[in-house]
């Protein structure tokens, strides 16, 4: 049964992907566009040979996908001890390398004539994706002790109101805006933190407090108006400040402009989350906590302290991307982040690690930020709808999960 | 049942047993644990159903392949984890799953109350039917069990040591319970440690040891010596390394220790206990299921914060230990007897794991240092005799005896002056097991104090220097290595008190 199923997801893989690459660059037999016209013709989709081709390729593409899905079901099911490229294919980074890797290919069969190739669409996607990959180094970082943190999103509108108020409103020094609006997120997470680990309330609720909290705070903060360079006189009347110097500073691009300053904070914040995980000490802890909390206490790990940091550093990162998100829009949105922190979550599924703690990394969440920020530039270069977008992110969810489910516990 | 037999994989757990329960009687079901008691009784009950042997019930052959089966033979079974939903009321619970309902589909409500009503009345069970079972002391839920049980008109029921969990006047009433369930013509099945119990409540006693079935007798047949003979036997191997023992100075004092209980329990889990262990000893803990041993240990080593008590001396320095932390930076470390629950990461690597309780002094200001960590395990895996095909491997995929070896090696890792061993050959291969005797041994040599804890007589026998027996949380006796022998251990643990 799995040796078959494997073989039925090879067979349909390579041929998928065979078909989708003759098929884009040497192109489709007019007969089978014809076919294809003509029967998109019933549902309204296509009626010529030049509108039917995009579901011709899209479907080689599917069949591609399929097949890949397929055999990796049929991998988790065989012994993984036996087989070295059983055992490659189950790590959890060829997975997520995987599901990269056919989002790059949807790029290269719908490329938007040729815009994939033009590096100012690499640098806007990994810019608009690096805000959410900032969210998701945090997120890991909770996920991995086996919580959540629903806050992320709404502390960091607070962040960005707050920033921008300080910067444009009061022209505050960013050497005081920055680390002041770092610790009002930190601090904000720690909050939730405590509740979790200290008064035992569920990671959910205590989050979903605290996502409710910061946003109202941030509403206060601001006014419940966007706080912008447009700044309201003692009359009422508006005048119109400069855009502060390190607003520009963060929304600019280096490396002959070919690279976002917003994406070089995403790694290094990356950078720094994973020499925290993987090098010190309270990494180690993290992943015990979340792999086997009571023997994690038992082995002398302090539980509650550990746990309260990572929701602290997950409030602390939700800010840097907000002081970013500031400095992009070049004003403070009280609305900002609104289901940020959801996709900051499907980021970290998609990437691998495990919800229910003690597995994953940040450089799986790394490969996950590619993955969803790429699907969404491809997508929009193909002026494919939001409403389309959205219920495909959905699928590719269950998808992702599903092929990274262990059979064995 | 007779020649029933069991196995679990290519363990044979039961072998051959018999056993005879008649109308109103208590049949008392006595043996050591792992015996095979439980197992026996869950072939009655319909929860082990791949057995060899048969079943018959008033002389009809039966085979229960659920317990749900097993409770319309007439067969009810009071677990010791009770099994009523805590958020639910008290007729709910009595009637969950079967609720007598209206013409629409709906519960009947007040049918069900005055159902539950009739049903616990006659048991003297005075209990208000609208109450939380949340609400209500254990004794009272144990109560309210026998009533579910009842409620399915069983014939026979079932008891796993009911009174674990009881106080003393909890278990006059469940006595009473029992005397009026015999008087109405019912069988009962009784599973206990106690030897008071079993002179109170015993008709007919049954011995299992080691699966096998020992005898049967009229329980006014079989004299409290003749029993512990039967459930402990005549041989007992000498297959244990233990060298002569060099005691050094007075490790750990421990005086008036007491653990209590949860918010629920009646009484505390370990009560005014005192004793000391020395340096390069093994003091071995004797008690059966309920004695409280491990709650000890437990507390011992800060698991239970501030529900432990007393005052303890290491090296003659008196030392408080509120949490596992200060335990470990004083040079304690506790093997917990749950190695897949409380003692490893199962999801970690070998290397993870081993090193998880000593990273303050391995990753010194924090920052780790994997390659010193490497090379920690495989000079401790070396010591231990550790099989695994890569220090790297999640330590899920090893063997029990493996991964009991990488419990021992995170605790050895810490260089500990006194370990705490709580089962520490359970679920472990023989030559596993003898491994970790000889382990002992040289650890006692190396000057390193050990309290032990362990479910097989023989073992705690042939490895201790000293034995402590604890019955329901209290020190009932202590015998030297000279004075130690099985009928005397297991007299104490089921709380006669030992004349030596």
């Amino acid at each position: 049964m799995n040796r078959s199923g494997l073989f039925v997801g090879l067979v349909t893989m390579v041929v998928g992907f065979t078909l989708a690459v003759v098929s884009r660059f040497g192109g489709v037999p007019v007969l089978l566009l014809d076919a294809v016209a003509w029967l998109a013709g019933f549902a309204g989709l296509a009626h010529d040979r030049a509108s039917a081709y995009p579901y011709v390729l899209l479907a080689w593409y599917v069949a591609t996908v399929v097949g890949v899905f397929i055999v990796l079901r049929a991998c988790q099911n065989l012994d993984a001890r036996r087989n070295r490229g059983v055992r490659l294919l189950a790590h959890p980074a060829s997975r997520a390398l995987i599901a990269l890797l056919l989002v790059l290919l949807l790029g290269v069969l719908f490329d938007a004539d040729g815009a994939f190739y033009k590096v100012q669409t690499h640098r806007d996607g990994l810019r608009q994706a690096s805000v959410f990959g900032i969210l998701a180094c945090g997120m890991t970082l909770v996920i991995i002790t086996g919580g959540i943190d629903l806050a992320v999103g709404s502390v960091l509108a607070l962040a960005a109101v707050a920033f921008a108020r300080m910067s444009i409103h009061w022209s505050w020094s960013p050497w005081l805006a920055v680390p002041l609006c770092l610790a009002l997120g930190a601090a904000c997470g720690g909050v939730s933190g405590t509740l979790a680990a200290r008064f035992k309330v569920q990671p959910f609720i205590a989050t979903l407090a605290m996502m409710v909290f910061a946003r109202g705070l941030a509403k206060t903060v601001s006014g419940g108006m966007k706080v912008s360079t447009a700044v309201q006189n003692a009359d009422g009347t508006y005048r119109y400040v400069e855009v502060p110097d390190v607003f520009r500073a963060i929304d600019s691009r280096l490396l002959a402009d070919n690279v976002s300053m917003v994406t070089v904070v995403f790694l290094v914040c990356a950078a720094l989350s994973w020499i925290a995980l993987a090098r010190h000490r309270w990494g180690r802890e993290l992943y015990a906590i979340g792999g086997n909390e009571e023997a994690a206490r038992l082995s002398g790990v302090l539980v509650d302290r550990a746990k309260v940091l990572a929701y602290a550093a997950a409030g602390l990162l939700a800010a840097v991307a907000g002081i970013c998100q500031a400095a992009q829009e070049q004003q403070g949105d009280p609305e900002a982040g609104g289901g940020y922190e959801l996709s900051a979550i499907a980021i970290v599924v998609i990437g691998g690690t495990n919800l229910m703690g003690g597995r994953g990394g940040i450089g799986l969440t790394l490969i996950g930020t590619l993955t969803i920020g790429y699907l969404e530039k491809i997508l929009s270069i193909n002026a494919v709808p939001e409403s389309r977008r959205l219920m495909l992110t959905g699928i590719i969810i269950v998808a992702a999960v599903l092929t990274q489910r262990r059979s064995r516990t | 049942m007779t020649g029933i037999a069991k196995r679990f994989g290519s363990v044979l757990v039961l072998d051959g047993v018999d056993l005879e329960v008649f109308t109103g009687e208590v049949h008392v079901l006595a043996g050591e644990n792992g015996a095979g008691k439980s197992t026996l009784v869950k072939i009655l009950a319909g929860v082990h159903t791949d057995f060899e042997g048969t079943l018959e019930i008033d002389g009809r052959p039966v085979r229960p392949d659920s317990p749900l089966a097993a409770n319309a033979l007439g067969v009810a079974m009071i677990y010791q984890e009770l099994s009523l939903v805590p958020s639910m009321r008290v007729a709910d619970n009595i009637f969950l799953g079967r609720s007598p309902t209206s013409r629409a589909g709906l519960i009947d409500d007040r049918a069900q109350r005055a159902e539950a009503r009739r049903l616990l009345e006659p048991l003297g069970i005075e209990v208000d039917v609208d109450r939380l079972v949340e609400q209500l002391p254990i004794g009272t839920r144990q109560l309210i069990e026998i009533a579910k049980a009842l409620s399915y008109r069983a014939k026979v029921i079932v008891m796993d040591e009911p009174t674990s969990a009881l106080s003393a006047p909890e278990v006059e009433r469940l006595f009473g319970l029992i005397a009026r369930l015999k008087a109405q013509g019912r069988g009962i099945v009784y599973i206990t440690h106690r030897m008071e119990e079993i002179d109170a409540i015993a008709d007919r006693i049954t011995v299992l040891r080691d699966g096998r079935f020992v005898g049967s007798a009229p329980a006014a047949e079989l004299p409290t010596p003749r029993l512990v003979e039967w459930m402990v036997g005549r041989e007992v191997a000498q297959q244990f390394p233990r060298h002569e023992a060099r005691p050094g100075a007075e490790r750990l004092r421990v005086e008036e220790f007491v653990v209590t209980g949860g918010a629920r329990s009646a009484r505390p889990l370990v009560d005014r206990v005192g004793f000391s262990v020395r340096a390069g000893e093994i003091l071995g803990i004797g008690g059966l299921q309920g004695s409280g041993a491990s709650a000890m240990l437990m507390g011992l080593a800060g698991a239970y914060g501030d529900r432990a008590r007393g005052r303890v001396w290491l090296d003659g320095r008196p030392v408080c230990i509120r949490r596992p932390r200060d335990a470990i930076d004083r040079g304690m470390a506790m093997l917990t007897n749950d190695r897949k629950a409380t003692g490893l990461v199962l999801s970690m690597s070998v290397v993870a794991n081993a090193t998880l309780a000593d990273l303050r002094r391995l990753a010194p200001g924090g920052w780790r240092r994997p390659r010193r960590e490497r090379e920690a395990t495989s000079r401790l895996s070396e010591a231990l005799h550790l099989r695994a095909a890569s220090l790297e491997m999640e330590v899920g995929e090893l063997s029990g005896g493996n991964q009991q070896k990488v419990a021992l090696a995170k605790w050895l890792q810490t260089d500990p002056r006194i370990l705490l061993l709580d089962e520490p050959t359970r679920g472990v291969d023989v030559g596993a097991k003898r491994e970790i005797y000889q382990l002992m041994n040289e650890w006692t040599l190396r000057g390193i104090a050990i309290i032990l804890i362990t479910s097989e007589m023989p073992e705690l026998l042939a490895m201790s220097d000293r034995i402590l027996v604890l019955h329901r949380g209290r020190a009932i006796a202590e015998l030297s290595r000279g004075q130690a022998t099985a009928q005397r251990v297991l007299e104490a643990a089921m709380g006669k008190q030992v004349v030596v």
